[in-house]
């Protein structure tokens, strides 16, 4: 399939605006440590202005252009330049959209909970965002690595948010496990790859790659295997462990975060090296795509058996997050049209409803000041929106429709079929039944389960309904693209035509 | 030998050379402190302004040697006063004149005694400084480049900290013993070729046994001035004693005449010699750049860390101007502006905090950043840029250099990458330190955060991190035709003699 000839590109200086946004936001926040009214209003109307800039591109692609921008040109072949096409849309769109829901829901999280240095937080949050969506808007390798790093670097005063000892270690295993990973396997394959190719920008098709065809085949598979670990946020594993340890910080950080923007850029960024620099050719001829594929496998099946271990209600999310990130990069690996839909969506799909469950348990730690599961037993019936909002996100996480999760597991399934991977398929199967296994009795027990004893009967309300909105929006859309999953599915078919 | 140059009306150089000299004699009549600190601040900036022109004048379409001015000096002995530039040393002459005003201002409180020496020291300094990066007769750059150990033995001996004597010895006495070797080896090529003129001695046919020897006693000169390990331990030593302007110019100018001497005098002097010893000395590069990085990862000590940090990178220098291709080898000059840049600013940053609490050490000055929000946003984009953070100028020198090793050698470039993470591990390591520190850190609240005169010195620094990250093209612009030049020679050198070998 011949793409390019059919790709209109378009340049657009819009593009700029969308990473100008969050940036600027965050150096007005930094000057308005006195005035938190005005600092979180600019804060919201940020990540309004932000999502509209977004939402703006959309006409132009559904027209068929791809939108480009370039803003420095650096060496030959190696520039900072931004596109937005079908593939960059999926996660730009989700980093947006939840970004606004985040603005709200932080705000009366950190209130109510009277956090401090509640500037730098809302500061960095949105330099975060502006990585995230740098990195979304990337037109090549070179952009892509940039952004990647401005994300690593600009979300650790939100890990080490506390500053005891607990949040500093977390902290530093989270910027040495994804500095270190970055310079040891990204750097070298960026330059390797530059001094092949002469360039590093994606081509506009899923399926060429930038490789050159006569390239030795252990030097494409040693940069493939290089970009896969390069990435660490996308918590495959062994480089995951930064991720339970980030779950130190305040939870809309874990859940804006660690949920979406941060692991959501690891597992794009993987994606995208393997579909535009790689591309679905080359990982056919060299046989990439299924190795790949049973090796996320172990990392899905291991990830879902630690977070049954865990008692800790944000431990076992984020090992279901390293767990269900993988389902991503399955479903990109297995190279068949289907499977390849399945990832892609899921990076939408896991992004609300994981966000929704991150969101829960901040209520209810709030609420309650319970962070353990045990300690959660007949809490569901005197919070009965927040449990109800988990149980149905994690309905979404195990893939039961008609909420998100399903449609991801449906294009899975089919793409393992396609590829005649039986093994996956039992993976797939296998997972599902651990989702069940670590989120059922987390909502069972809230609503069935008896009151620990000696606790007393009131004292304890529903969260507060700043935080209770941001929730309730959350998770009715994980419904509502279970059920409409076109809106976002017209993207995902861009990528795979 | 006029082939080669090309003159302008107006002496450019000379007077860059002999300006700060000429300001310096001001300074003799012993006037007051504060007017010898601003006369010394107007002298240098007048040097930076009158240094653009020979930017703006460069012709970079060609490899010829500009700006040049030929008088005899002492004919008998076919000596002259030959200076020049061309794309290898424009860019250190500017980062030469444009880095001398801030070292003043940043010795504006730093230094509280005997000012009216310390800036006369500075001056002459700087005269041969930039001489010794446009002198292209081997006699007037010898004289510059041992005029030059004297001031900066001063910088240590008078104004440095509790181990001066130690630490400024030990550096005269290894630049010294390197120097003496030069001497032998400018002579010999002088019976050689009856010339001092440094163009008339390169691509000539020595003997192997000759090229090989004057490349050792070139090399082991300029390792020393680099320093590449393991010739690297004045360094630490005088950069802990030696006064913020004195590190500065340590840092970013003296640690590249290291570098810009095996440039313009060890590949097209002794090409056969260089191929010979290029792959020993690639992996040299590799050991300092590990070396330079584990070590500066144990460091407790502010300077002594970035002074460790040093190693690596300039190990990075060598080892772009080793693999003997254009990338690698304009990649190690970019890589020297930007170590000029960047530690020149980390060794100021450090002084800072020094003129604060008395203190290089790292736990006292853990958890500033509470209260210096000014002075550790500076720090996090110079230490980003330190350890070649992508939008930054060292990423263009490392990723230049690093390209251009993978042209040469996979395994070699690989084994560099250790050092870029090492590099990422102590910055970052440093950074945590002194901006956010531990549940225990020292009061720091008598802290000030900076003042203008501060400011001013660091963000044109900051400037220059981003312009080179993200614009490098015109730097490498200006540099390009000499490499290329250099290059081509090499080549064709090579290609020669290799018919002459199948002959």
């Amino acid at each position: 399939m011949d793409a390019v000839s059919t790709t209109n590109i378009v340049e657009n200086s819009c593009l700029l605006l969308a990473v100008i946004i969050p940036l600027f936001g965050s150096l007005v926040v930094m000057t308005l440590k006195n005035n938190p009214n005005l600092r979180e209003a600019i804060s919201c109307s940020a990540s309004v202005l932000l999502f509209i800039v977004v939402l703006s591109f959309i006409p132009a692609l559904k027209a068929g252009s791809t939108l480009v921008f370039p803003i420095f040109k650096i060496l030959p072949g190696l520039s900072v330049t931004l596109r937005a096409d079908g593939f960059s849309m999926i996660f730009a769109l989700v980093a947006s959209s939840l970004w606004v829901i985040a603005v709200f829901y932080s705000m009366g999280y950190m209130r109510a909970h009277d956090e401090p240095y509640q500037t730098r937080f809302n500061a960095c949050f949105a330099l975060a965002i502006f990585g995230a969506i740098g990195v979304a808007l990337s037109d090549n390798l070179f952009t892509l690595y940039l952004f990647y790093e401005i994300v690593s670097v600009c979300t650790y005063p939100l890990v080490a948010h506390h500053q005891d000892k607990e949040s500093y270690d977390g902290a530093r295993k989270y910027i040495v496990y994804l500095t270190t990973t970055a310079k040891f396997f990204l750097l070298p394959a960026l330059i390797l790859i530059y001094v092949l190719v002469g360039n590093l920008d994606f081509p506009h098709n899923i399926f060429t790659g930038i490789i050159p065809a006569d390239t030795k085949g252990w030097i494409v598979v040693l940069l493939y295997v290089f970009c896969i670990f390069g990435f660490a946020k996308n918590g495959v594993m062994p480089f995951h462990h930064w991720l339970p340890g980030a779950m130190v910080a305040p939870t809309p950080v874990s859940a804006l975060l660690h949920a979406v923007a941060v692991v959501k850029v690891g597992v794009f960024c993987t994606t995208r090296t393997m579909l535009y620099v790689f591309g679905v050719d080359t990982m056919n001829m060299l046989n990439l795509g299924i190795p790949t594929a049973y090796f996320v496998g172990f990392t899905i099946i291991v990830a879902s058996v630690i977070a049954l271990s865990k008692d800790n209600l944000k431990a076992r999310l984020a090992y279901s997050t390293v767990s269900q990130l993988s389902y991503i990069i399955l479903g990109v690996a297995l190279l068949t049209p289907h499977a390849i839909d399945g990832g892609l969506i899921h990076i939408v799909n896991h992004a609300f409803s994981k966000i929704t469950l991150f969101f829960c348990a901040g209520a209810i730690f709030i609420a309650s000041h319970k962070k353990y599961i045990s300690e959660m037993s007949g809490l569901g019936r005197t919070m009965p929106f927040t449990f109800g909002a988990f149980a149905v996100a994690s309905l979404s996480m195990i893939g039961a429709p008609p909420v998100a999760g399903f449609v991801t597991k449906w294009y899975l399934l089919v793409g393992s079929m396609e590829a005649h991977q039986v093994g996956i398929l039992l993976i797939l199967i296998a997972s599902t039944v651990l989702n069940v296994g670590y989120f059922a009795p987390v909502t069972y027990k809230a609503f069935f389960g008896k009151r620990p004893a000696g606790e007393p009967e009131t004292g304890i309300k529903e969260a507060p309904l700043s935080m209770l909105i941001p929730i309730l929006i959350a998770v009715t859309v994980s419904v509502v693209i279970g059920i409409f999953p076109g809106f976002m599915m017209q993207f995902v078919k861009m990528v795979t035509g | 030998m006029d082939v080669l140059l090309i003159k302008e009306g107006f002496p450019l150089l000379s007077f860059l050379i002999f300006f700060p000299l000429a300001g310096a004699m001001v300074l003799l009549v012993n006037p007051k402190e504060t007017f010898a600190k601003i006369w010394t601040l107007v002298v240098t900036t007048l040097t930076a302004v009158f240094s653009i022109p020979l930017l703006i004048g460069f012709d970079s379409t060609t490899a010829k040697y500009q700006f040049a001015e030929l008088y005899a000096w002492i004919p008998q002995l076919s000596i002259n006063y030959v200076v020049g530039v061309d794309g290898i040393s424009i860019l250190l002459v500017i980062l030469t004149t444009f880095i001398m005003p801030f070292c003043v201002l940043a010795s504006w409180n730093y230094i509280s005694t005997r000012v009216i020496p310390f800036m006369f020291c500075l001056l002459i300094m700087e005269t041969a400084m930039v001489g010794v990066f446009v002198a292209l007769d081997f006699v007037l750059f010898y004289i510059l480049w041992e005029f030059m150990l004297i001031p900066m033995y001063l910088l240590i001996a008078v104004w440095g900290g509790p181990r001066k004597v130690y630490a400024s010895i030990k550096f005269f006495l290894y630049t010294l013993a390197g120097s003496v070797l030069l001497l032998v080896a400018i002579i010999a090529l002088y019976l050689k070729t009856g010339s001092f003129f440094i163009p008339d001695m390169m691509w000539n046919n020595y003997s192997t046994l000759f090229q090989a020897l004057v490349f050792l006693a070139f090399f082991l000169a300029f390792a020393i001035k680099v320093p590449m390990f393991p010739f690297h331990t004045w360094l630490p030593a005088a950069h802990v004693e030696a006064p913020t302007a004195g590190s500065v110019i340590l840092a970013s100018i003296l640690l590249k005449m290291g570098t810009y001497g095996m440039l313009r005098f060890c590949l097209p002097i002794t090409p056969e010699a260089t191929f010979l010893f290029a792959p020993y000395i690639l992996w040299l590069s590799i050991a300092g750049i590990l070396y330079g990085g584990f070590t500066a990862l144990a460091q407790h000590d502010m300077k002594k860390l970035i002074a460790y940090s040093s190693v690596g990178h300039m190990g990075f220098v060598t080892l772009g101007i080793f693999v003997l291709n254009t990338k690698g080898v304009e990649g190690a000059i970019m890589q020297m502006i930007n170590h000029g840049v960047t530690t020149g600013a980390l060794f100021l940053c450090v002084g800072m905090i020094y003129e604060r609490t008395h203190s290089r050490e790292l736990k006292l000055a853990s958890g500033v950043g509470r209260f210096m929000p000014w002075y550790v946003t500076f720090l996090v984009f110079f230490s980003l840029s330190s350890f070649a953070f992508p939008g930054t100028n060292s990423f263009i020198g490392e990723f230049l250099v690093l390209a251009g090793t993978f042209e040469f050698n996979i395994v070699l470039a690989l084994a560099a990458i250790p050092g870029a993470v090492l590099a990422a591990a102590y910055m970052l390591r440093m950074l945590q330190k002194i901006v956010w520190g531990g549940t225990d850190n020292p009061d720091q609240s008598y802290l000030t955060d900076l003042c203008p005169r501060e400011i001013i010195i660091l963000a044109p620094f900051l400037a220059f991190v981003f312009w080179i990250g993200l614009g490098p093209q015109p730097f490498i612009d200006l540099i390009h035709p000499s490499v290329a030049n250099l290059l081509d020679q090499l080549q064709q050198w090579q290609q020669q003699s290799v018919a002459l070998v199948n002959l």
